[in-house]
């Protein structure tokens, strides 16, 4: 990583700073003393988990803050020398797009969706210049092609909906720096993005402040981003500073525990030591498993769309098989064919023997308890009027077991996941995600089942949490013998848990084996384009340290 | 994807559950007086027998059109009746009407959309009769089926019902088909949860709140439709003493006395006005879109 | 663009057919001899047979149905029970008034619920949201007729600003159209004021909270281009939707209205059939509002496609 001399002009140079929750002397403080300098062409990565404070700093900085909920009550803000703190709206609304610009985590939501994309940048330009049509036009245009839109005169007329999340992305760029603005900041630009989409974001935002000499305020809660990004790195933690230095000292050497936890947390992208191959009988297993959905048009043209095709899979007692891909791989689709909560328009699903994926209603209930899933949203996976113990219950008593029974069950089911026993009478909203996310685990559980389908079980949570999920259901599977089905899309989080994975394309599956070989040794060259877009796969976090070139998958020796 | 969330460490295990209760009808000034209207109302009509100075349906040629005195603390009407008794006694059908119209079309509105949100191809059939009947005017579709079958209190509730039928049923459907995208009630599936489980134990819970307030506002506009047949004359029979009745009765006579009309007029739009505030300040509390977005603000 | 026009149009025939079926149901299956309802107590047997002949009701009720559609299909809405008119004719002949009240009202009431709803959700929490907010519960509770009646004696009759009742032909003057018109339109408007200003503020609620709106903003746009160009814009679908559907709403108003202020209109015209039980001017009156009320859905689900880029065809 290059360092930026000190002598670059310092374009942001927050002091002090304390937004408080309503006005008043004694409202909350969301922020509490924050101190930051960004300088031009320097990029400052803000880290730091939900609630850390880091999208409240940056709507700070742009004055966009919701009139009246959060008030900075203390400290400075100065853009380029000018205070922002006490600046007026009019004053504010000169500053944003020609000094100051930002991106958002959503590029599908932070497009307007009713005005096409080139009219949305040309605002910019109609309010702060007094350039005329033609020449906003051409500016517009050159700007997408410096953000590598394609076919840039078709895409200016289109409409959000009609481009790729990435197109998007690149159009809130393009709309962000189109007049070269001091600062730009970027709030997640590229969480809601796949991986390999994201790969190109990153370098596009880094080549462009090359070229424009742009001060970056980098905000996200992913530490593989901060080591492709950061020049400079600030943790923080509940609104306060917990460090800042520079990324290699932060990464190598972090001084605070919190930050050390932090790096902890991150799975490594180097596979575990592999178990030795079980003989445990196969649990679950698919042949030739395919849906496709049909869309009836009017005039009877009926368009097809193969969600899933042709997967074949084998899972033992005991393992845990991953299943990997992007967004729209199919990945999804085929844990919900697996636990029959779609029906699958082809191939076989064979749960401990019993061929299960044409069964009615009916005939399926006997074997629904041997196979359970968790979701991925902690917080609409549990029924908010239902108590914790009536929802783990719910299972056993369906089938058949006294209410009684069952409820001393969900009790020591609780222990088990970690939450303590009185946490049964309680209801879904007075837990954590986390907690909430061990509650939908212990109602999986409460059946015995052989396997357990985990769909982006710990996507939605904080680094730190899941590493303790993740680790819950490690102790989970050695203690009860139950094979795990984990869907997701973070090859870190695969490579720490899995024993075999099926990586997924457009519905089809393109490679499958040992994670060990899959992950140091892709055959295919879409495995390896998505172990290369891993971000930070240079480092291993946990170990504060980079990882030794012989254990980093062999991108280069193409194996045709 | 990360979704907002506090640290674990900082959701204390012991907070209390908050359900709704009824404080909500004081938590602002004009809601507890729309509470108090409306209260006052209810006991008003339902004491009418034991305080009305006259009886409300005694004719009195002698006494036509007399204007406000002792006697007849509002004046009489054409007929020589006590207006101040009529209009005491006028509560009780608009009340009975109300809540009667509320009840009806929600049982049978919850019935059709519960079932609706679930069979795709009961759905379409009823769906369309229900496009069908939003279709037709309320009042219209009132008058035509009290026209038919003679006005009596039975016949004015069903037809006023009708019309709100559908509005209710397209509600509940609503909310069963978006409740059942939620992961909780795929959840219930895969537990094996039978289907009427899934329905009364995670699906009929949330249209609850939402029923309560459409309840409000049915009783609100069936008030209003009861009151606006009377005043047609296609009503229940003018002697009966209805607050829409004796504004009809009223109208011809409103250049030389618009009490007839304005007392009456006010003492409706009083009680429908409270049920609507009522009903709002329910929503607010309820729906918990909203009260998320009062905590943004 | 083509087979969603035509999706929309074909999704409209059963909501009419359901409408027809129900008109024709309630006459048939109201207890009792069909012909001695419409005819009232005191019938002789030729005025009973004269009025089952001119509805067909001695034939099977599936022959009854499918000639009787086939007359609607042919533009023939029947008879007059009472005068022996063609229904057709006797609607037009009243049409004007109607017509003039319920566009006047449309227009008025768009004109002044739009911005009061953008204006509260814009400010929300204020005074002013409350003040709207108010006006709306208000305009949804106090009947119109009650309005009606308010407006004549404070403009009519204490201030003899305007006539009372009434209505006069454009074909008269302007002058003495517009006059009686003013009254009668704003009571109607009160209530569809209140539901389009409402509709408009939670729409605009919504929308203000969406992420382009932060984006808007973050372009350094000024708040009114950021409300007009951006949230108005994309709250424009529900708003118009609830004009549409609050079509029925304006319709039931109409007669009321019509009564109160003595206006010729159809509103009079349906309200004096029922009294006569003139059956085939009720079930005209039905099938014309309810296939109004269709095609101005159908209008707007179109109007969708032009508001709403991602509304596919």
């Amino acid at each position: 990583m290059s360092t930026v001399p000190s002598s670059r002009p310092v374009a942001l140079d927050i002091r002090d700073l304390v937004v408080r929750l309503g006005k008043g002397p004694t409202a909350d403080k969301i922020i509490d003393g924050v101190s930051l300098q960004v300088r031009e062409g320097e990029t400052l990565c803000v880290v730091g988990e939900s609630g850390s404070g880091k999208s409240v700093t940056s709507l700070t900085v742009m004055g966009l803050l919701q009139k009246g909920a959060l008030v900075p009550s203390a400290g400075s803000v100065r853009l380029v020398g000018e205070e922002l703190l006490i600046a007026s709206d009019k004053r504010l609304r000169q500053l944003r797009a020609t000094t100051m610009a930002m991106i958002f985590q959503e590029p599908m939501t932070a497009l307007n969706p009713v005005v096409p994309v080139g009219r949305q940048i040309d605002e910019v330009l109609r309010v702060h210049t007094g350039l005329d049509a033609k020449a906003r036009q051409q500016r517009i245009l050159a700007m997408m092609e410096q953000v590598r839109l394609p076919d840039v005169k078709r895409i200016f007329k289109s409409y959000p909906h009609q481009l790729s999340g990435g197109q998007r992305q690149r159009i809130m760029i393009a709309m962000a720096l189109v007049l070269e603005p001091k600062l730009l900041i970027a709030d997640e630009p590229t969480t809601a993005l796949d991986v390999t989409t994201q790969k190109q974001i990153l370098s596009l935002i880094r080549e462009l402040q090359k070229d424009h000499g742009t001060a970056v305020l980098f905000i996200t809660h992913d530490m593989g981003v901060v080591a492709e990004i950061a020049d400079r790195v600030m943790v923080m933690r509940q609104g306060r500073i917990v460090e800042t230095g520079a990324l290699d000292d932060i990464l190598r050497a972090p001084k605070m525990e919190y930050t050390r936890n932090l790096l902890a947390s991150v799975p490594s992208l180097v596979p575990r030591t592999p178990r030795p191959a079980s003989s445990e009988p196969v649990v679950l297993e698919t042949s030739g498993l395919g849906k496709i959905y049909r869309e009836r048009s009017f005039f009877g043209t009926a368009r097809e769309v193969a969600a899933a095709q042709d997967v074949t899979l084998t899972l033992r007692k005991g393992r845990t098989l991953g299943i990997v891909g992007e967004s729209g791989s199919g990945k999804s689709t085929v844990a919900r064919c697996i636990v029959r909560l779609i029906d699958p328009t082809s191939g076989e699903v064979r749960l401990r023997g019993s061929e299960i994926s044409t069964l009615s209603r009916q005939l399926l209930r006997p074997h629904r308890k041997h196979i359970q899933i968790v979701f991925q949203d902690p917080y609409r996976s549990l029924n908010p009027r239902v108590t914790v113990g009536e929802t783990i219950a719910e299972g056993p008593i369906n089938y058949g077991v006294p209410r009684a029974e069952a409820l001393k069950r969900a009790g020591e089911l609780l222990e088990l996941v970690d939450l303590p026993a009185d946490a049964i009478s309680r209801y879904p909203h007075q837990f954590s995600g986390g907690q909430r996310q061990r509650i939908a685990i212990a109602r999986a559980l409460a059946l015995d089942p052989d396997v357990l389908v985990a769909d982006e079980a710990v996507s939605a949570l904080d680094v730190s949490v899941q590493a303790q999920v993740l680790e819950l259901l490690d102790e989970i599977q050695t203690r009860l013998g139950i094979a795990l089905l984990f869907i997701t899309h973070d090859l870190r989080v695969a490579a720490q848990i899995c024993d075999e994975v099926v990586v997924m394309q457009h519905g089809r599956v393109v490679e499958q084996g040992p994670a060990g070989e899959i992950l140091t040794h892709p055959q295919q060259a879409y495995t390896r384009q998505l172990l290369e877009a891993a971000p930070g796969r240079g480092w291993d976090f946990a170990n504060f340290q980079p990882v030794a070139p012989e254990l980093q998958a062999s991108a280069a020796s193409p194996a045709e | 994807m990360a979704i907002e969330t506090l640290p674990e460490s900082s959701i204390p295990l012991t907070s209390s559950s908050t359900r709704p209760g009824l404080g909500f009808l004081t938590a602002s000034p004009i809601i507890a007086i729309a509470t108090i209207c409306l209260a006052a109302i209810v006991l008003v009509s339902i004491l009418a027998p034991w305080i009305s100075p006259h009886d409300p349906m005694l004719l009195a040629p002698a006494q036509r059109l007399k204007p406000a005195s002792e006697q007849f603390l509002l004046g009489t009407d054409a007929y020589g009746r006590d207006v101040l008794s009529r209009i005491l006694y006028g509560g009780r059908i608009s009340l009975l009407i109300g809540l009667g119209a509320a009840v009806i079309s929600i049982v049978i509105g919850l019935a059709i959309g519960l079932v609706s949100g679930f069979f795709k191809w009961i759905d379409a059939i009823m769906m369309r009769i229900m496009d069908g009947l939003m279709a037709i005017p309320s009042i219209l579709l009132a008058i035509a089926v009290v026209s038919l079958s003679g006005a009596t209190l039975t016949t004015v509730l069903i037809a006023i019902t009708i019309p709100e039928i559908p509005r209710v049923a397209r509600l509940v459907r609503s909310v069963v088909l978006s409740a059942r995208e939620e992961p909780y009630v795929e959840a219930a599936i895969s537990v094996g949860s039978s289907l009427p489980k899934i329905m009364w134990r995670h699906l009929m819970p949330n249209t609850i709140a939402p029923l309560i307030v459409q309840g409000t506002y049915v009783c609100a506009s069936a008030i209003l439709t009861e009151a606006i047949l009377s005043f047609l004359g296609a009503g229940i029979s003018p002697e009966v003493p209805t607050w829409g009745n004796i504004m009809a009765e009223g109208r011809a006579y409103f250049q030389i006395k618009p009490s007839l009309i304005f007392w009456p007029g006010l003492m409706l739009s009083i009680a429908i006005l409270s049920v609507n505030l009522i009903g709002d300040a329910a929503r607010d509390a309820l729906d918990p879109r909203m009260k998320q977005r009062e905590g943004r603000k | 663009m083509f087979g969603y026009l035509v999706r929309r149009v074909l999704a409209a025939v059963p909501v009419m057919g359901v409408v027809a079926l129900f008109v024709f149901l309630l006459l048939r299956l109201t207890p009792g001899d069909p012909a001695a309802i419409l005819a009232g107590d005191n019938a002789t047997p030729e005025r009973l047979e004269r009025i089952r002949t001119s509805l067909g009701l001695n034939e099977p009720l599936y022959v009854q149905f499918f000639t009787w559609i086939d007359r609607l299909l042919h533009g023939d809405l029947g008879v007059s029970l009472i005068s022996n008119v063609p229904v057709m004719k006797m609607i037009s002949s009243r049409i004007e008034p109607t017509i003039s009240i319920a566009l006047s009202t449309i227009v008025l009431s768009i004109l002044i619920a739009v911005p009061l709803g953008v204006i509260a959700a814009w400010k929300r929490g204020t005074w002013i949201d409350r003040f709207v907010m108010g006006l709306s519960v208000i305009g949804f509770s106090v009947p119109v007729f009650v309005i009606g009646y308010v407006l004549i004696q404070v403009f009519a009759i204490d201030l003899h600003w305007l006539p009372v009742q009434g209505f006069r032909s454009l074909s008269k003057g302007f002058g003495p159209f517009l006059e009686r018109l003013v009254l009668p339109t704003l009571a109607l408007s009160f209530i569809y004021v209140a539901l389009i200003a409402r509709m408009t503020r939670a729409a605009m609620l919504d929308v203000l909270d969406e992420d382009y709106v932060r984006t808007a903003r973050a372009k350094g746009i000024t708040e009114s281009g950021v409300l007009l160009r951006h949230a108005l814009r994309n709250a424009a679908v529900p708003v118009i939707t609830v004009i549409g559907t609050g079509f029925a709403l304006l319709i039931s108003g109409v007669v009321v209205t019509e009564s109160v202020f003595n206006l010729p209109g159809i509103g009079r015209l349906t309200v004096d059939a029922v009294l006569a039980r003139d059956y085939p001017v009720i079930q005209a009156m039905i099938l014309l509002t309810s296939g109004i009320y269709v095609a101005i859905n159908l209008l707007i689900d179109l109007a969708y496609t032009l508001l709403d880029p991602r509304i596919r065809y």
